[in-house]
């Protein structure tokens, strides 16, 4: 989580000396990309077990920060200052710090109540911020991506295949319907049975 | 003669559910199950589970009572499978699909392409023949689910027919969508690369064919024995010598041929998936192989000679 907090703590200043959020992106952004590629990681740690989350989770959760990241906010710099790409950034920095703070000091097997309260509830406000800010983001990006063509193959080619980047953003903006309740959800359910036992061990006590 | 007592447990709950008394020491689980229906008529036998332990594996319709390892009082633990669906339906569904909607395609049905092209016709040749390969192969496994398989289990779960309905139609439409485009590319190498893909194509299928043929011929109808296939008369067959699996072989290069015939990358991608999907269902069946006969031959991989 520390490296996390050297983005939380680069945002801050930043914030604080210009006094705007714009151009935030930009100076952020090797270091964003960085640490967000090393998130890869995440998917081995959950294959080889030392944290409990599925690959499948971790999977789906990853590979929407890595698109979010090098598909859209790298790619598309017309929409690098919108506000909306600060709300999923401070989102996603609350959420990873409080999250690796609640897997280090597990290990660690010394685990203040209060990290593990911030892990099961700061979601709950979080998620549906950082969904409305990675759409939001997304949105603003339609119309460059129509414009320009990006990131698409025509018709005709030799390989017979074509590939529309504009409709294939609307199919991952309508994919957010389905997914996100499930993730939401089953973070809810993890809650009930973490924080919910807990509960119950301290009045047995 | 000695008369066992059966009682039927959910492996959940432990409920008692059945009680059967004066069963017969020879009754076999598939007799069982049709006697636990009549007391449970929405349990029909094929969405039973019996077992001997409620995480134990499912014990079989063949097994006879008095060789199991139970007492004169059997207590069995039973699970729901949940709606379940013939195979020969599934099949029959999934395959159809694709001959169907492939059509609609070639025939260029209005609202697919813009309209000055409802109902034209590509002027390529090979995309005629790629409609011929197309539906020529979906009608081979139609008739083949018909009259030729034997399928050691009646059903699968019902939710299966949604997944495959839509891996099978959504390709067959995906594909079909760029063949037959208006603004279709013919083959880089021309006439030379659409011959030797479809000699590529066709050999596969006759050699699919003829593994189809010889794995009925292992198995008497009615009957769920199993044995070690081993390559006959037929030449095709004889690729048994080298992959436990030469069905799934001959069917991924059915498709690879269609592949270069079409020079379209969403038949490779198609091809692909296929071909990781019968990997691992030829690396399974190779494993029961191995399991079940101690005199399997060595020389033998699952699905690609040498290789895999």
């Amino acid at each position: 989580s520390s490296r996390w907090l050297v983005l939380a703590i680069a945002m801050v200043r930043f914030y604080m000396e210009k006094g705007t959020h714009k151009g935030l992106y930009k100076s952020i952004q090797k270091t964003l990309k960085f640490f967000q590629t090393f998130a890869l990681l995440e998917i081995v740690h959950c294959l080889i077990g030392i944290v409990p989350t599925s690959v499948i989770v971790a999977g789906v959760q990853v590979s929407s920060r890595i698109f979010m990241v090098w598909l859209i906010t790298h790619s598309i710099k017309p929409i690098q200052n919108e506000e909306s790409v600060v709300l999923f950034l401070v989102v996603w920095t609350v959420t990873e710090i409080t999250r690796y703070s609640f897997y280090t000091f597990s290990l660690l097997d010394h685990l203040p109540y209060f990290i593990k309260w911030a892990r099961y509830n700061f979601f709950i406000i979080l998620y549906p911020v950082g969904v409305v800010g990675e759409l939001l983001t997304i949105y603003a990006a339609l119309p460059y991506v129509k414009k320009t063509g990006m990131f698409s193959i025509r018709l005709p080619n030799k390989y017979n295949v074509s590939f529309d980047y504009y409709y294939f953003l609307l199919i991952t903006m309508a994919s957010y319907i389905p997914l996100f309740p499930q993730l939401y959800f089953h973070m809810l359910r993890q809650r009930r049975k973490v924080l919910h036992g807990e509960v119950i061990v301290e009045k047995d006590d | 003669m000695k008369h066992y007592e059966v009682e039927i447990l959910d492996a959940k709950t432990r409920e008692k559910l059945c009680f059967l008394d004066k069963v017969e020491p020879h009754a076999t689980i598939a007799e069982i199950k049709n006697l636990f229906t009549k007391t449970h008529p929405q349990w029909y036998p094929a969405r039973q589970s019996l077992r001997l332990d409620p995480k134990g594996k499912s014990l079989k319709d063949e097994d006879v009572l008095q060789k199991l390892p139970v007492g004169t009082t059997a207590t069995f633990y039973f699970r729901d499978l949940g709606a379940q669906i013939s195979w020969v339906t599934v099949f029959l569904t999934e395959y159809a699909g694709p001959l169907f909607i492939y059509l609609l395609f070639y025939f260029r049905v209005p609202f697919i392409y813009g309209h000055k092209y409802d109902f034209t016709s590509s002027r390529h040749t090979v995309v005629h023949l790629a409609c011929i390969c197309h539906s020529f192969h979906y009608v081979k496994r139609l008739l083949e689910t018909l009259f030729v398989h034997r399928f050691s289990h009646g059903t699968m779960p019902l939710r299966n027919i949604f997944k495959n309905c839509t891996y099978y139609w959504g390709f067959a439409a995906w594909m079909a969508y760029y063949i037959n485009h208006p603004l279709y590319t013919p083959p880089t190498y021309g006439a030379q690369q659409v011959k030797l893909a479809l000699a590529i194509f066709v050999i596969c299928q006759l050699g699919n064919f003829s593994i189809h043929m010889a794995l009925r011929d292992l198995r008497p109808a009615g009957s769920k024995t199993r044995k070690i296939p081993y390559p006959t008369k037929n030449p095709f067959t004889w690729l048994f010598l080298l992959v436990s699996c030469p069905n799934y072989t001959y069917e991924v290069g059915s498709w690879i041929g269609f592949a270069i015939m079409t020079q379209c990358v969403p038949v490779a991608l198609f091809s692909l998936v296929g071909f990781t999907q019968m990997t691992i269902w030829a690396k399974g069946k190779h494993r029961s192989y191995l399991k079940e006969f101690r005199d399997y031959p060595p020389l033998r991989m699952p699905i690609i000679p040498f290789l895999l």
